[in-house]
């Protein structure tokens, strides 16, 4: 922080205390009342509104008095820091609300069905009238879905970040590197076009006697080409964190480059690499529409990643969301609860790993 | 490596992978008749071998680094191919068109009220999000106790990760209500107003829908402005405040003229994120095909929503319908992102960065 902050720990010398003269807290407090008091009045004197009107106007009338008082006390320029402190402090309760609200409506409607039986059963023969059923088949489609994808983009995302830190030089590398980032912005649903397009469309009727075919592999294909950016971003990153020192040891050693990179380098990225592995995986354990696309979606249990369709718990949220059944919206919440503790222990336990990561910035 | 006559004994290893040029440039390096040995002994390092673990391993990163252009060049390939024969089918105009029914006998669809629709969510929710995530960043970096900014931005880091399809449940079962009502009041008030005006039913709006992309772009701009906004050079601020500045002018003239081309890139990238948003928008928009600045009826749909919607009951045509719809998209999230990184790339003449 500034060099202020460090010699004169707890003493602020900013224009506001260096100047005699400060708005007292007292006058910060009344102004603040008189707002609210003044919202209220006019909001139910006119009745234009309820209490959320009076916040927001009691707000703004609070911002322009304080601008008034602190402008008659302190000066304009200090007026304006003051505004300006409670913008951004305002920003930060604003956007606090629906953030919380998020959470509180997950956890209090999550564990509503929260029990054996969701964990435990499929929505075969489950009908509108049924109130049991559950996420069995969602949860093992997405673990191996995901656990596909992962097999299919962290060797290949690693050696790209492999070929651009420690081989790519010139043009070539450059586009990789620019073509890389340009692909972490690609919309889901266009990854799950494209393996519609190519996997499902063209490549799956070889197998399936000239029909096309949905399956969970299909999904993976989807997620990988999702995954694969941030691994080769995040592990490109970590690799360059290597001290040159170690590679130059290595060498004088005689010892060959590949081996440098697969035992030397590697290995001492190896805990920043597998926290982009394990982000990029809860990100793609998230993704609806790729699934919804090319995985079309089951009720059963299918084990088979290769054969038949198979649903995820992003794509089971989303079809019991669209259903009509009245149960339908509690086991739509609890499999959202389910999927985002996966997503969050993912990304706890990765940001937990990259604390421990003895290489830093 | 082999002693240097018999390089061929260990050939073999690895021979997978090695491309044309490796093993040009290693066959054409010395041949033995015309060998002559350098000055200073150099005879007795190994001599290249032609196939070996090093250019395998070499040519095989080199590959995996190429695959990403050859998916992104597949990408558009394939969409294309798909995209094509549906286009030709098309009996409207694909661009002006505002419906949607590829599934018909003579199949008629166009882009325009899909495009116009995405591209009015996602603004809307940028001009909601931009200035709170910038106050949070701002808040988070320079006027939070440290004790409560790790926390916090720790949270909010936590946020972006949570999928779209929780964000789109909790838009459709509790924000629809407060929506709603805000919507019948801003409708009692201010009809004036064409964007609010009309006669109902509210609630399901493209509102609804770009409050909820606001708040879910919102974890991603905070995230990687609070990011730049941090590395803000100390003597930068130090030098203002030294001059008299209040904290506010410090940020204005230190902080934030640092942090803007940061700031555009992670707008850039949080637009790329609104325009391909599926699945919270179809839960949330009222999927109507029109052409309509009013924000608060019931109505708006965006291109990747119409996908997730529509995709049940498309045969060929329809797929096709939508997978050129899915182009359309593809083209103006590349456009958008390769603007977001060449300003970052520009940036990174200057110093390295984090976004």
């Amino acid at each position: 922080m500034s060099l202020l902050d460090r010699e004169l720990a707890g003493v602020v010398m900013t224009p506001d205390n260096i100047r005699t003269k400060k708005l007292s807290l007292v006058a910060n407090l009344g102004v603040a009342v008189a707002a609210f008091v003044i919202a209220a009045a006019v909001v139910l004197g006119f009745g234009i509104g309820n209490w959320v009107l009076i916040v927001v106007l009691g707000w703004v009338f609070y911002l322009v008095g304080l601008l008034y008082a602190a402008g008659r006390v302190e000066g304009r320029r200090a007026a304006r820091n003051r505004a300006w402190k409670s913008l951004i402090y305002s920003a930060c309760i604003l956007a606090i609300l629906p953030l919380a609200s998020v959470v509180w409506t997950l956890v209090s409607k999550g564990v509503g069905r929260l029990d054996g039986d969701f964990f435990g059963t499929s929505m075969n023969n489950i009908g509108a009238r049924d109130q049991n059923g559950g996420a069995y088949h969602a949860i093992i489609g997405t673990l191996e879905q995901v656990g596909i994808a992962a097999l299919i983009a962290v060797p290949l995302g690693v050696l790209g970040a492999i070929y651009l830190v420690e081989y790519g030089r010139g043009k070539f590398a450059g586009t990789v590197r620019f073509f890389v980032d340009v692909m972490t912005g690609i919309p889901s649903i266009v990854a799950g076009l494209f393996v519609l397009s190519f996997w499902v469309l063209i490549v799956s009727p070889w197998f399936n006697d000239g029909n096309p075919r949905f399956s969970g592999f299909a999904a993976s294909l989807a997620l990988s080409v999702l995954m694969l950016p941030t691994i080769v971003r995040s592990t490109e990153e970590m690799l360059r964190l290597v001290p040159g020192p170690l590679r130059e040891g290595a060498y004088a050693l005689g010892v060959p480059q590949w081996k440098t990179i697969l035992k030397i380098v590697v290995p001492t990225a190896l805990p920043g690499i597998v926290t982009g592995v394990m982000l990029a995986i809860a990100r793609a354990a998230g993704e609806t529409a790729p699934v919804l696309l090319v995985a079309g979606g089951a009720a059963a249990i299918n084990f088979d990643p290769f054969n038949g369709n198979q649903s995820s718990l992003a794509l089971f949220v989303y079809q019991q969301a669209g259903d009509a059944s009245k149960y339908a919206p509690a086991r739509a919440w609890t499999a959202a609860l389910t999927l985002v503790a996966i997503v969050l222990v993912l990304t706890i336990a990765a940001k937990m790993l990259a604390r421990r990561n003895s290489l830093t910035r | 490596m082999g002693d240097y006559p018999s390089s061929s004994t260990n050939a073999t290893a690895g021979g997978s992978g090695v491309t044309g040029r490796h093993a040009r440039s290693a066959g054409t390096g010395v041949s033995p008749s015309s060998y002559e040995p350098p000055i200073g002994g150099g005879d007795g390092l190994p001599k290249k071998a032609r196939f070996s673990m090093e250019s395998g391993f070499r040519g095989l990163s080199t590959a995996a680094g190429a695959m990403v252009l050859v998916i992104i060049v597949a990408i558009a390939i394939f969409l294309i191919s798909k995209a094509v024969p549906a286009l030709r089918a098309d009996t409207v105009n694909f661009l002006s068109y505002k419906q949607w029914f590829p599934n018909d006998a003579d199949p008629k669809f166009g882009i325009a009220a899909l495009a116009f629709g995405t591209v009015l969510s996602s603004v809307i929710a940028l001009i909601v999000a931009v200035p709170i995530a910038l106050g949070i960043a701002l808040f988070l970096s320079h006027y939070a106790p440290k004790r409560l900014a790790n926390p916090l931005g720790f949270v909010i880091d936590l946020l972006a990760a949570v999928p779209s399809v929780v964000f789109g449940l909790w838009g459709r079962d509790v924000f629809l209500e407060p929506v709603r009502d805000f919507s019948v009041w801003l409708n009692h008030y201010f009809s004036w107003l064409p964007i609010f005006g009309g006669d109902g039913p509210f609630g399901r709006s493209i509102l609804l829908g770009s409050l909820v992309l606001a708040i879910m772009v919102l974890p991603i701009v905070t995230s990687l402005s609070r990011e730049v906004f941090q590395q803000t050079p100390g003597m930068n601020e130090e030098a203002a405040l030294a001059l008299g500045a209040t904290k506010w002018e410090m940020i204005r003239t230190a902080v934030l003229p640092y942090g803007k081309p940061g700031v555009i890139a992670a707008v850039m990238l949080g637009l790329g994120r609104a325009l391909g948003e599926t699945i919270a928008l179809a839960l949330t928009l009222g999927t109507v095909f029109s052409i309509s600045f009013n924000v608060i009826e019931n109505g708006g749909n965006s291109i990747a929503a119409n996908i997730a919607n529509t995709f049940g009951e498309a045969n060929a045509t329809g797929r096709g319908a939508l997978i050129a719809s899915g182009l359309v998209l593809f083209a103006i999230t590349l456009v958008v992102n390769m603007a977001a990184r060449a300003i970052i790339y520009r940036r990174r003449e200057f110093r390295d960065s984090a976004a």
